[in-house]
């Protein structure tokens, strides 16, 4: 096949594609299938700010047609209300509205979207209070509720380091399966509060998709840097990033909860947080038995597992989107799914060569305890 | 934060007092555009829609309409009575029922509610209607007429394109409306298709109340001296869930309130009140530091209720309020539904009393 032939045959689809572009548009059959439909109008709230100016919200539209917001309802009354940028938003655009209403602490206020043609957009606030403004004061407030429900409880899961080390061949395979455990727990916990953010995102964004693709990009970039450093050490440090991305998402979930009311950030809560997390601190100084890392290895480890809920809570108080939270915690996702793969070969080579020392059971004790053990603690924060 | 006054965590005492003295926000939310415009300081207390309805646009003007009256023509018959002749076309239009808020409305003559219909008592009354909607419609009368011109389907309904002559004589003396009979009849109701038919008494048939009578008849110079106008208490359903999502008298959200009533304090006031609402059982009337007498269907002489300041119809109720303001200062004077919930989404009006 000559060159010529060779590029005619790759340019020859995309040209003949642009001519059925081109006749799609001239052509006018599809009129006759589908006249002149009414409006789809839809948008989606993604953020409310309480504070001493009232309510302010921030709407996208997320149809293709565009949309007008011509009145404001708060609970059921027309209100004053300004709109920035003003007027019609085409798809995918985003405003603000203001409204300068005395909202009442600790109530529920519903919010009503009227558009141009009628069409009614609810949003409720569960229980109102005020929004997390960005003061000093609260930024630090913030960062220590980061650390202690992140960095705290890893650094305290490490200190058990040394015993493990001293522990046989057994117990040490058997905190690798409850690494496993947890692992895997952490894996569909993420998933699905990645795929529940994507599900208040507004549809142009994809959500379910988006979180596969931000999954498999995580799975296969890591795969691809960590290919051949199996051993213990970048094992750990593999799991910690994993764990610190799903703490990402945590600090996001908290933070945004928090800011839009939907629970109140009780002593009890971050107490079951921080508890949830001790458990990720054993899975990675599990793999580290047979090295003997140095102190800024464990405190790079920490950090990377544990700072992240601190940047989490300052994004979810402050700059929520619930896309952006889909795309960490599916980024979150990818990378535990990857680690946890990683995990089971480098135990299935510790126990295939040990010849039966460590049996089944034993692993799939250890296995159930991880799990049960998140689930457990788990039950401190679901609500 | 500053903890304040406690039941209101983020409004600071001062703050609030601001929102309470000044009315509309404007001042302390950068708020311009929505304020209450004109000269008058209306307390919405940032409870309104926002902007302006274009009722050029519309085709009609909700404080042209409390007045509008239409006698139609006039002629006598060879047996001496009068004979009023109307034209009525149906067709569908959309209409701002609130500021940027569009409905797609079913009308009589262009307009919700339709034309008042005012003839006297004993009247011939002959109505051409032509139908250029897209639905068939009818006109059903709330009055006396033979079966036959009941304006309901198989009696008087008009498809899309056609053509019906209704006629009866205009009994009996009262407060009426007129409304689409077709089925759905939900739909072809709250759509926009109803208006206001008055009747006035003839003094002559009525000796014992002559004087009252003639107040009533339009075009005495006992009736000149009342500020009269209709009020059909309607709402919108906007977004199909059968509850309304705007309430007004005379269609136009808060468009007495942006632009109050002016009244003239030494002439009394007649309303004709008529309830048209779909979805909600029933609608009222309350009138703020006065008190009036009621004339339930406005088919007596004599008050039905006496001495109330709050009034409630059901749909299709209606009635004749007779109020004055001969003693009160001179000032704005709120009405409105006192169904809250009417009030905050439209139903809220002002006199300003003058």
């Amino acid at each position: 096949m000559s060159t010529a032939r060779y590029w005619l045959h790759w340019l020859l689809p995309p040209a003949l594609l642009a001519v059925a572009i081109f006749a799609l548009f001239k052509g006018d059959w599809l009129v006759e299938l589908g006249g002149a439909p009414a409006p789809f109008e839809d948008v989606v709230v993604e953020r409310v700010v309480l504070d001493e100016q009232g309510i302010a919200l921030k709407y996208r539209v997320d149809s293709p047609d565009p949309v007008t917001i011509a009145q404001v309802q708060v609970d059921g009354a027309y209100w004053q209300f300004t709109q920035q940028p003003e007027g019609p938003l085409s798809r995918g655009e985003a405003a603000w509205i203001r409204i300068p209403y005395m909202w009442v602490a600790g109530d529920a206020h519903h919010l009503t979207l009227v558009s141009s043609t009628g069409a009614t957009f609810e949003h409720s606030v569960d229980v109102a209070q005020a929004t997390p403004q960005p003061t000093l004061a609260k930024f630090g407030a913030w960062t220590w509720v980061g650390l202690y429900v992140g960095l705290f409880p890893v650094a305290l899961g490490m200190l058990c380091y040394p015993a493990l080390r001293r522990s046989g061949r057994g117990v040490i395979d058997f905190a690798l399966a409850v690494t496993l455990g947890l692992l895997a727990f952490l894996f569909v916990d993420t998933l699905l509060e990645a795929l529940e953010q994507a599900e208040r995102a507004a549809s142009l964004f994809q959500g379910p998709m988006l979180v596969l693709l931000g999954a498999a990009a995580a799975f296969f970039g890591l795969r691809a840097v960590s290919r051949g450093g199996a051993d213990g050490v970048s094992l750990a440090w593999r799991i910690a990033l994993g764990i610190g991305l799903h703490n990402l998402g945590e600090g996001l979930a908290i933070g945004s909860a928090v800011a839009a009311g939907e629970i109140a950030l009780g002593t009890f809560l971050v107490l079951g947080f921080t508890l949830h997390n001790v458990t990720e601190g054993i899975g990675i100084a599990a793999p580290l038995t047979e090295s003997q890392p140095r102190l800024p290895t464990w405190a790079g480890l920490a950090a990377l597992a544990g700072l992240p809920a601190v940047a989490g809570c300052w994004i979810g108080a402050y700059a929520f989107s619930p896309q952006f939270a889909a795309l960490c915690l599916a980024l979150g996702a990818g990378a535990i799914l990857q680690v946890l793969i990683d995990v089971g070969l480098y135990l299935h080579g510790r126990t295939a060569s040990a010849q039966g020392l460590t049996g089944q059971p034993l692993l799939a004790g250890g296995l159930l305890t991880g799990m049960a053990l998140m689930f457990a603690t788990a039950l401190l924060v679901s609500g | 934060m500053k903890q304040s006054s406690g039941w209101l965590p983020g409004f600071s005492r001062r703050n609030f007092l601001r929102l309470g003295l000044t009315g509309s926000m404007g001042s302390l939310f950068g708020l311009s555009a929505a304020h209450g415009r004109g000269d008058h300081a209306l307390h919405t207390g940032g409870m309104t829609t926002v902007g302006e309805v274009d009722h050029r646009r519309n085709g009609f003007d909700p404080h042209e309409l409390l007045t509008d009256w239409d006698g139609g023509r006039v002629s006598r018959l060879p047996d001496g009575r009068r004979l009023r002749e109307y034209e009525i076309v149906a067709e569908d239009r959309e209409i701002e029922i609130a500021p940027g808020l569009f409905f797609p409305a079913w009308t009589y003559a262009g307009r919700v509610p339709g034309p008042t219909l005012r003839a006297t008592e004993g009247d011939v009354v002959r109505i051409v209607f032509r139908n250029q909607g897209s639905h068939p419609h009818t006109i059903h009368f709330h009055g006396i007429h033979p079966a036959r011109m009941d304006g309901v389907p198989g009696a008087g309904e008009v498809y899309p394109g056609g053509q019906f002559i209704y006629e009866f004589e205009a009994l009996p003396f009262g407060c009426h409306l007129y409304h689409c009979h077709s089925v759905p009849l939900k739909r072809h109701i709250h759509k926009g298709l109803y208006g206001a038919f008055i009747v006035d008494p003839d003094p002559a048939r009525h000796p014992e109340h002559a004087e009252a009578a003639r107040s009533r008849l339009l075009g005495t110079p006992q009736n000149a001296r009342w500020q009269e106008m209709v009020m059909v208490m309607n709402g919108f359903d906007t977004n199909f869930d059968e509850e309304n999502e705007v309430y007004a008298v005379n269609t136009v959200a808060h468009a007495y309130n942006q632009r109050p009533i002016r009244i003239e304090r030494a002439r009394p006031i007649r309303v004709y009140l008529i309830n048209v609402t779909e979805f909600d059982p029933i609608n009222s009337f309350h009138v703020h530091a006065n008190f009036f007498d009621y004339y339930d269907h406005g088919t007596t002489l004599t008050p039905t209720l006496r001495t109330v300041d709050t009034v409630m119809q059901c749909q299709a109720q209606r009635g004749i309020l007779e109020m004055s303001f001969a003693d009160h200062e001179p000032g704005l004077y709120m009405f409105h539904a006192h169904q809250s919930e009417f009030v905050e989404l439209g139903w809220m009006a002002h006199f300003e009393v003058v």
